[in-house]
């Protein structure tokens, strides 16, 4: 193991913040063209087109978030146990927000009739729209702490309901990832299309974009008088994981020590505001493929930004504090995120490699000649 | 707070979801290697009639992957969701397969589907041949890893007990991957997905025959099914044995329960090919046996001898006993209690923890806990004998009727006489359900012969759950029984639309049926 202890374990904090970052920026697009489907297209065709841009890619796309749900049961078992349990309505909702997905992307466009048609497409637009929005919702009470503790055999206790998580900051957090989440797939959709579902998925970018400036402007001012947590006991990174041994407190502003002690890290942030601006600019102007790469990156800030404030805290807890998860207490042993590190170095980066393969091959717009050429086939 | 109800629902929230996903998962894996030969004909041959098979069975295979992929989604979430203290328990092993799936097979996997049938027009032959190889090597080894994970909660082999962190940690990967349960599970497993793709395409096949309908179509693909199918029954059948002898090594209480033998014979046991069992008396009503057999198949041997229940309780009673006291010392420790003395004595006992664990079921501390406590804990270790007995008889007695049928289908597939006769045909679009049956009857074997825990002989599954309200499991499931009622009468409805359709749906121009719209 060329790694100590520490070092993993923050190695970790870091892969899993790829992973989702992998998730929002591939998954993403393709909800974010789920979101807009029922209002870019106009008539069968044209969603049809809207459709077959992600057809070939949702599939893929979507084993981002099951293996960065695996990666998180692998490399953080307890937030794993404790968030999916704590968090259980709203997991419920996401999955079966998703199981409109496959279903609506492959049976879709088998049976022709209109109300069968429309009725999926509406299914698309909750498997698009409802995953992102509960995220940002489960992330803005993450910002807050969660209620839950644990008992001396570690067995957690959820203490809040499903209408706890519906605070209005965490409603912030949400719409910020929906309209980040959009944007996306708005730019995704500009670089695939031409003509009328062009002009509308530059209009959404255009909508989303400044929503998303706005909301995030919003939730940087209010997360300095949110209580954050901060860590008062002396840290043992080294230590056996043991989420019990140490003392938090709750303190307004505690979210941003972390910019105040290293202030390289305000790039992030920076590169959330950044990559979102150079998006709207890129998408105002037509460059549709840089205007995707700049959206990217402003997922990297925003999803880095909310990492980098919390840190090393990964759930904390507002009903005991001191059982709060953490990068350093709630981490796998040190064999197993030593082999997880190595599975997935190698194999994220072929990945990477086939699927950028997958898009180069289907590359190119879809139009709805295309999608009457291709009656029989398309989705 | 955890009661016997909501370890109950949880129980069968994650038996109906696991057993609908797995409804699809056996054709996944079998189609997609009848799909490669497919393609591999059409690119040796260049006869465009293979290019046409592989498309109308694989938009089959896609409508069937659907919703393989929608139920797979659910199962991933469920461990966090409803079983939360065995994530946490056994995450530290149970994780590491279930990630490594995901990034070695299943982006692969559903990378390349897209490219299955989008590519068409796009890559070569070759090439798309090429993205189908690897769709299907990507299922089989996504198939791996999964049992892997399951083969580690059937025989936990590779991990041991962390007192400090509270959970069961990662001491050898390579022992958890080269697991004997989990390889011969892989085995047996993936056969039997394979003789679900060969029947179904053997059921259709036989079909449009019957009807005089697609015929050149249909004859190849029926030959094709016949020769996969009779290779892959016959696999599943030989491996299905290995399985049994490794059970008779790792997991005694199971094999004695499904086998229905209540005392240790002398070996070797005779085998019980029917029984009336009576779980009170814990004796067989009725039986009817063969002599030796059991003793053959078990332990391959003349002179092993096989342990009753009866034997199995009283030995797993003194592990009660000893669980007890190493759960005792286990709070000691935690406690505080730093003498080495009481660290010692719990390694020597440590290896009994989960037995002592199943008596917090009934008592909620370990003073509590009565003689009469330990004898229900060690009764408790041999799952109910009845349902296991006859599951495991059903799914045996079907998987030879299915090597008869495959034996007839190939037979006449080399005579090349099968067209014509219309009672193979009858008898093989009959036999259309009989691989899912059989399969459901295997996971059942399986997973209920496992309790009273879900990881055997480590953790007890009453306390593996989440600490959940009973109302929010009772909306839970009944929100999954309505979505997938809902999506099981839209898939069938789908698939019975196109294999009603045949190869016409391609809209090529060559077959019967040409639809009016796509």
């Amino acid at each position: 193991m060329i790694f100590d202890y520490p070092t993993i374990k923050l190695i970790w904090w870091l892969l899993v913040g790829v992973l989702l970052v992998g998730f929002a920026i591939m998954d993403g697009h393709d909800m974010g063209v789920g979101t807009l489907l029922p209002f870019a297209g106009n008539g069968d065709d044209e969603r049809r087109a809207i459709i077959n841009t992600v057809g070939p890619h949702w599939d893929g796309n979507q084993v981002w978030f099951i293996t960065g749900g695996g990666a998180i049961f692998a490399a953080w078992p307890l937030v794993y146990a404790t968030s999916f349990s704590g968090f259980y309505w709203a997991m419920l909702a996401v999955l079966w927000a998703l199981f409109f997905r496959p279903v609506g992307f492959d049976y879709r466009s088998k049976i022709a009739h209109p109300i069968w048609r429309k009725t999926w497409d509406w299914g698309l637009f909750i498997g698009g729209a409802v995953p992102p929005l509960i995220f940002g919702v489960a992330f803005g009470n993450l910002l807050q702490g969660v209620p839950f503790h644990f008992d001396n055999n570690l067995v957690s206790h959820y203490t809040g309901s499903f209408w706890g998580l519906l605070n209005p900051f965490a409603l912030l957090c949400g719409v910020v990832s929906t309209a980040m989440i959009t944007l996306h797939g708005a730019v995704y959709l500009m670089h695939r299309t031409e003509d009328d579902i062009y002009r509308r998925a530059r209009s959404a970018a255009m909508i989303f974009g400044a929503l998303l400036v706005a909301g995030l402007t919003a939730a940087g001012i209010w997360v300095q008088f949110i209580p954050g947590y901060v860590i008062t006991s002396v840290i043992d990174p080294a230590a056996l994981p043991n989420p019990l041994a140490k003392e938090v407190v709750r303190e307004a502003g505690a979210w941003m020590r972390n910019y105040q002690a290293m202030p390289l890290t305000l790039l992030v942030p920076a590169l959330a505001y950044v990559g979102t601006l150079a998006a709207i600019w890129f998408a105002w102007r037509g460059r549709t493929l840089m205007a995707f790469v700049a959206s990217s990156l402003g997922i990297t800030g925003v999803i880095g930004t909310a990492g980098v404030s919390m840190f090393p805290f990964v759930m904390p807890s507002s009903t005991v504090p001191s059982a709060s998860l953490t990068v350093w207490d709630s981490a796998s042993s040190h064999l197993t995120l030593t082999i997880m590190f190595w599975a997935t170095l190698i194999f994220m980066p072929i990945i990477v490699v086939y699927t950028s393969w997958a898009y180069k091959v289907m590359a190119g717009k879809v139009t709805t000649a295309w999608v009457r050429e291709n009656n029989r086939s398309a989705y | 707070m955890v009661t016997d109800h909501l370890v109950e629902l949880s129980r069968l929230q994650f038996a109906a979801t696991a057993m609908y996903h797995f409804l699809f998962v056996p054709l996944t894996i079998g189609m997609v290697w009848m799909l490669v030969i497919m393609e591999s004909a059409y690119v040796m041959t260049g006869k465009v009639i293979y290019k046409d098979m592989t498309k109308f069975w694989g938009k089959l295979f896609g409508i069937n992957f659907a919703l393989g992929v929608t139920t797979g989604i659910t199962m991933e979430f469920q461990f966090g969701m409803n079983w939360a203290y065995y994530s946490h328990y056994v995450g530290d092993i149970f994780g590491a397969p279930l990630a490594i799936e995901g990034l070695m097979a299943f982006f692969l996997e559903s990378t390349f589907i897209g490219l299955f049938f989008f590519g068409w027009d796009r890559l070569s032959r070759v090439q798309h041949l090429m993205v189908t190889i690897a769709m299907a090597v990507a299922t089989n080894l996504s198939a791996l890893w999964i049992l892997v994970a399951n083969g580690w909660m059937q025989d936990p082999v590779g991990a041991a007990f962390n007192v400090e962190t509270m959970r069961m940690e990662l001491v050898s990967f390579w022992d958890v991957v080269f697991n004997p349960t989990a390889q011969a599970k892989f085995v047996h497993t993936v056969s039997a997905g394979y003789t679900t793709g060969a029947m179904f395409v053997l059921s259709i096949s036989a079909w449009y025959l019957l009807r005089r309908r697609d015929v050149e179509f249909a004859k190849r693909s029926f030959r094709i099914a016949a020769a996969f199918g009779f290779a892959s029954i016959c696999s599943v059948i030989v491996l299905g044995d290995e399985s049994g002898y490794v059970v008779t090594e790792s997991q005694q209480t199971k094999l004695a329960a499904m086998e229905a033998m209540w005392e240790t014979e002398p070996a070797p046991a005779s085998f019980n090919i029917v029984a009336i069992p009576n779980e009170a008396e814990m004796k067989n009503d009725f039986a009817i046996h063969i002599p030796w057999v059991m003793g053959l198949i078990g332990t391959r041997s003349l002179d092993t001898e096989i342990p009753g229940i009866r034997e199995i309780v009283a030995h797993n009673r003194e592990r009660v006993e000893s669980g007890v006291e190493a759960v005792r010392l286990l709070h000691a420790i935690r406690a505080g209690d730093d003498d080495p003395a009481v660290r010692e004595t719990f390694e020597r006992v440590s290896d009994d923890l989960g037995f002592g664990l199943l008596t917090t079921r009934y008592a909620e501390s370990m003073d509590k806990v009565t003689p009469e406590i330990m004898d229900r804990a060690a009764r408790d270790t041999i799952p109910p004998v009845a349902p296991l007995f006859w599951t495991f008889r059903i799914m045996v007695a079907l998987g030879f009727a299915m090597l008869v049928v495959f034996s007839l289908a190939l037979y006449h597939s080399i005579r090349g006489d099968f067209a014509e006769r219309n009672r193979l045909l009858k008898w093989s679009m009959w036999f259309l359900p009989v691989p899912w049956v059989a399969s459901q009857m295997g996971w059942f074997v399986a997973e209920y012969g496992r309790q009273p825990w879900t990881i055997f002989g480590v953790l007890p599954t009453h306390m593996s759950v989440s600490t959940l309200s009973e109302a929010s499991l009772y909306g839970s499931l009944a929100g999954f029984i309505g979505f997938y009622t809902v999506l099981l009468v839209v898939m069938v409805y789908l698939m019975i639309k196109y294999a009603r359709l045949g190869p016409g749906s391609l809209g090529t121009g060559r077959y019967a049926n040409e639809p009016a719209h796509a």
